[in-house]
């Protein structure tokens, strides 16, 4: 699963469970996230044993952006039986300030900062 | 309803009323009736990194000390995102069409680094948002944030991200636009450096 744009990619692989993000993704409102939102619920409802949520390249993210991930962190938390790894990156500031609140939603989940 | 908020320009939360003049400074203004939101939404993201790349020159600029890169690039990526939701909001609540233009100004202090984002809202959603400040003045952000979140409720995360992980204050006017339904609002946003 895949979605490819100018601005941003966004890809699933379904061995390695892995979601990968680049680019800059500062979309309007949960209408513009539909897509996004929709892969990501796909890959909760397959209930994974791992997903690993790999942000290292994504250069920026706007409140609303950060709105989905953490939805989709909620998603897979209530779901009880998903571990959940975030991979982040030190040269993207934002990751550092806000990526820590995803494990606030979810106290489980393992955040890397590289 | 008190007739003096009408008049008297009204203030929330934390906001310089005369701010020191800096010498660095930009200001960008759009005019929200030219062109349609969604083809001004692209220029969000394109004015807010104009705004924190042009200002990144000037971030720790002092002759007495080296500019250290890691801490240019925080600042230039706290700039870019604190002006990209201030517009991202700007755009969402100002009135469809109003003659009123929406402008960001982004003023450098040696310590500090003032945003100003002016806009139109029509005047009977004034107290509508006013208590939603006043929610925010009063709650501890990083539990409103939460809550929020599980509440699966969008609004007003842009502010509370820049609460909670930048650190910011935040502060608003209100003023009266003569012979006009609509109200001008300013919302301050103070980065600390």
């Amino acid at each position: 699963m895949e979605i490819k744009t100018e601005n941003y990619n966004v890809k699933y692989d379904e061995t390695s469970h892995n979601i990968i993000f680049d680019g800059s993704l500062r979309l309007n409102g949960s209408t513009e996230y539909a897509s996004i939102s929709e892969l990501l619920e796909n890959i909760a409802q397959q209930e994974p044993e791992k997903i690993i949520l790999d942000l290292k390249a994504l250069s920026f993210l706007n409140s609303s952006g950060i709105s989905i991930l953490s939805k989709f962190v909620i998603n897979v938390r209530n779901r009880k039986n998903i571990q959940m790894v975030v991979i982040g990156a030190k040269k993207n500031p934002w990751q550092s300030k806000s990526l820590k609140n995803l494990q606030r939603l979810m106290p489980s989940l393992k955040l890397e900062l590289e | 309803m008190n007739t003096s908020n009408i008049t008297v320009p009204q203030i929330l939360g934390d906001f310089i009323q005369n701010l020191p003049s800096s010498q660095e400074y930009l200001i960008l203004s759009f005019s929200p009736s030219c062109i349609p939101l969604r083809q001004r939404w692209r220029n969000n993201c394109l004015s807010a990194d104009f705004l924190a790349d042009y200002l990144s020159t000037f971030f720790l600029g002092n002759n007495d000390r080296q500019p250290d890169s890691d801490k240019q690039a925080e600042v230039k990526s706290a700039v870019s995102y604190i002006a990209n939701e201030l517009l991202e909001n700007g755009m969402k609540y100002s009135t469809q069409m109003s003659p009123f233009p929406i402008s960001i100004q982004i003023h450098l202090n040696p310590d500090l680094i003032v945003f100003q984002l002016t806009n139109s809202i029509p005047a009977n959603r004034t107290q509508q948002f006013k208590s939603y400040i006043q929610t925010l003045l009063n709650a501890d952000p990083n539990e409103l944030y939460i809550t929020q979140l599980e509440k699966n409720e969008e609004s007003g995360l842009g502010l509370l991200t820049m609460l909670n992980d930048y650190g910011v204050k935040l502060g608003w006017k209100f003023e009266s636009l003569s012979q006009s339904t609509e109200m001008a609002v300013t919302t301050m946003v103070q980065l600390g450096i």
